[in-house]
């Protein structure tokens, strides 16, 4: 392990940033989001959560997937080149980490997405260990430790240092290009560690929702949980925004659009909300009609669609942003609480 | 107070004045309330009125509007604005609305408050204007005043524009607070550039998830422009900056002299953008420019826009301004 004092940490973005692409929260007018290091970023590693989760960095909101160019009868069709150059993505929590395993099972599976699998391929994941969780989170739920992240990188902030440790490959060369910054971490620090990782468990222990059953819910429930009358009262008061779909680091449906550019099309993919009312619009029409319909299908899929093709896991890490900010204030843990349990 | 509405709401189920009852639902924390409908007595145990329902409820009328029978809705004095508009523009049926107009203190913004340092929040508990916080990171207690929206700072007044029956914590004196236009000042003061590069930031934390537009009173359309695929009007992501720059402007425009100033479009916004101030700024303009008017008043004088006079001011206005 290594450690960087957090005066120091911003010598180490520098060099990071001038490396390579780094992607990490930067606060914007009092709004935290993932966005790219420059020199006068401000960025921001103690806000918990960033109002859009990190997951653009692998399966952006919108992005060209070619272009075409017409110049009277010939046309030019122009493949949109791949991320190949390597990339970091710098802060990520916990539950966020997971999140992007779960893209993975969706954009990894055969066929594969060429355009997120490049990206997969040289993002480097830095992950932060959650030193103050809060009353929105319940990753606990779903087996994530907010004190154990995931990723390539992991760091803690342990009194007034960061603590590092490599967890693959990628991790160690992340490491190696900043070595210059980091002094070996000692017994002490270790142990300091350890202690801060017990007191953020301690701590998750005493929130709403951090024991919150998910009895009912799983991949066989499907004609049960599809029928139950409650979907009309969960959803009465869903106003059809994707506030809960565009903050979500798992939600993944998108939409391909043509952009008419004068002279061509530009062909991009654009992420798409089930709240949206032409969400899956077909040339036939719209197999959803109405919102009751919509609302269901993303829990459906988060908690029974999606666990029963990919062995049991669920698409909901408990990042809680959709508790936060849903506008009237439907989540995703009062569809679980109000609708689950076994009959 | 709280059982007061609750009581109110099962008599009128009972007798048979209304059908069914739009208010608010006990959230399962603290500060998230949501909108909701009750069916029968029974369910109303269920009902809340507090600092956060914050939420208009005049919007879900126009569906509930077309249901048989009567729909009980509770209305904040501000709310009442919203539903008045509609009714004017014939989105939603006053005779099919009970409205009991109630009372309100201003509504509470937990993001204010978790901007104000309360940090993993177990339970908010209001007590006039004392609200207490009990949070596993400290407990802190806030004046109301502090931690309440910034629509609410720019209150209209207590007056309930229609009701059917007051509760009793309405009050109709309650005087309309000063320097509503003060934040559109501050934005009127600054140069072009200053301006233009105020609001592109600001618009650029946008993530075009529409809850602005989907919880406008105003932005009643059956079918948005910027949801129809058979022209090229249709946007679900931001291409460039102009595109998200125009989607609010387009808005704006949209709904300039019907907005009420709700201010439901900022507090819905994930990003905090302040787009009220968009509309305030065209409210501010249409006194300045065809004498006072508030949206939402009365269901019957004409709209400055949709009505030609003589003393209108003449268009070249907008050059002679700057």
């Amino acid at each position: 392990m290594y450690k960087i004092k957090k005066e120091q940490i911003s010598a180490l973005l520098e060099t990071v940033g001038k490396a390579m692409d780094l992607y990490l929260p930067v606060n914007n007018n009092g709004k935290t989001n993932f966005g790219f290091w420059t020199e006068d970023a401000k960025v921001d590693l103690e806000t918990l959560k960033t109002v859009k989760s990190p997951k653009d960095a692998f399966f952006p909101q919108s992005e060209v997937l070619y272009s075409c160019y017409k110049d009277a009868k010939k046309i030019e069709i122009t493949p949109q080149e791949l991320v190949n150059r390597d990339f970091v993505i710098f802060g990520v929590r916990a539950c966020d980490v997971r999140g992007f395993q779960v893209l993975d099972r969706v954009f990894l599976a055969d066929p594969v997405d060429t355009y997120y699998a490049a990206r997969r391929e040289h993002g480097i994941v830095v992950s932060l260990a959650c030193g103050e969780p809060e009353e929105s989170c319940f990753c606990k739920v779903f087996d994530i430790d907010a004190a154990a992240p995931e990723g390539d990188v992991v760091m803690w902030a342990v009194e007034d240092c960061y603590c590092m440790e490599a967890k693959t490959e990628k991790g160690e060369n992340f490491l190696e290009l900043v070595k210059e910054h980091l002094e070996p971490a000692s017994d002490e620090d270790s142990q300091k560690t350890a202690a801060e990782q017990e007191k953020i468990r301690q701590i998750i222990e005493k929130f709403p929702y951090s024991h919150l059953s998910l009895e009912g819910w799983d991949g066989n429930a499907t004609k049960e949980k599809f029928d139950d009358p409650r979907w009309k009262e969960l959803s009465d008061a869903c106003l059809a925004c994707g506030t809960c779909t565009f903050s979500c680091p798992t939600c993944q449906c998108y939409d391909i659009r043509d952009f008419n550019t004068g002279h061509g099309v530009q062909r991009y993919r654009c992420w798409d909300s089930c709240m949206y009312s032409d969400f899956t619009l077909m040339a036939h029409g719209n197999n959803r009609t109405t919102q009751m319909q919509r609302f269901r299908q993303r829990f459906m899929h988060k908690l029974v669609y999606y666990p029963a093709n990919n062995d049991g896991m669920y698409s909901c890490v408990g990042c809680g942003r959709c508790v936060e900010k849903c506008p009237q204030g439907l989540n995703i843990v009062k569809v679980i609480k109000r609708m689950g349990g076994s009959k | 107070m709280q059982e007061e509405l609750i009581r109110r709401a099962k008599e009128l189920l009972g007798d048979g004045t209304v059908v069914r009852v739009m208010g608010w639902r006990k959230g399962d924390l603290s500060f998230n309330p949501e909108p909701a409908l009750f069916e029968t007595e029974e369910s109303l145990a269920e009902f809340v009125y507090d600092g956060f329902c914050g939420a208009n409820l005049s919007k879900y009328m126009i569906k509930l509007s077309k249901l048989e029978g009567k729909t009980l809705v509770f209305l904040k004095p501000c709310d009442t604005y919203s539903f008045n508009q509609l009714v004017k523009e014939h989105r939603v049926d006053r005779e099919k609305a009970y409205i009991i107009g109630v009372g309100c203190d201003g509504s509470l913004d937990v993001d204010a408050m978790k901007e104000k340092g309360a940090k993993g929040i177990q339970e908010i508990t209001e007590d006039g204007d004392t609200v207490t916080v009990r949070a596993i990171y400290g407990d802190k207690t806030f004046d109301r005043e502090d931690v309440i929206l910034e629509r609410c700072r720019a209150c209209k007044g207590g007056a309930h524009m229609v009701y059917d029956e007051l509760a009793s914590n309405a009050d109709e004196e309650k005087p309309a607070r000063d320097g509503r236009f003060s934040l559109v000042e501050k934005i009127e003061v600054m140069d072009p550039k200053e301006r233009f590069a105020f609001w592109q930031n600001e618009l650029s934390r946008c993530i075009r998830c529409n809850a602005c537009r989907n919880v406008c009173p105003a932005c009643s359309c059956i079918k948005c422009v910027f949801d129809n695929d058979r022209y090229d009007t249709a946007q679900k992501a931001n291409a460039d900056t102009f595109e998200e720059q125009m989607f609010h402007i387009i808005r704006a425009f949209h709904v300039a002299g019907r907005c009420t100033d709700c201010g439901e479009c900022s507090r819905v916004c994930p990003e905090h953008i302040p787009l009220h101030l968009l509309n305030r700024k065209f409210i501010k303009d249409i006194n300045t420019f065809y004498g006072d008017y508030q949206a939402g008043a009365d269901t019957d004088s004409r709209a400055p826009l949709t009505n030609f006079t003589t003393e209108d001011v003449e268009p070249s206005i907008v050059q002679e301004r700057g």
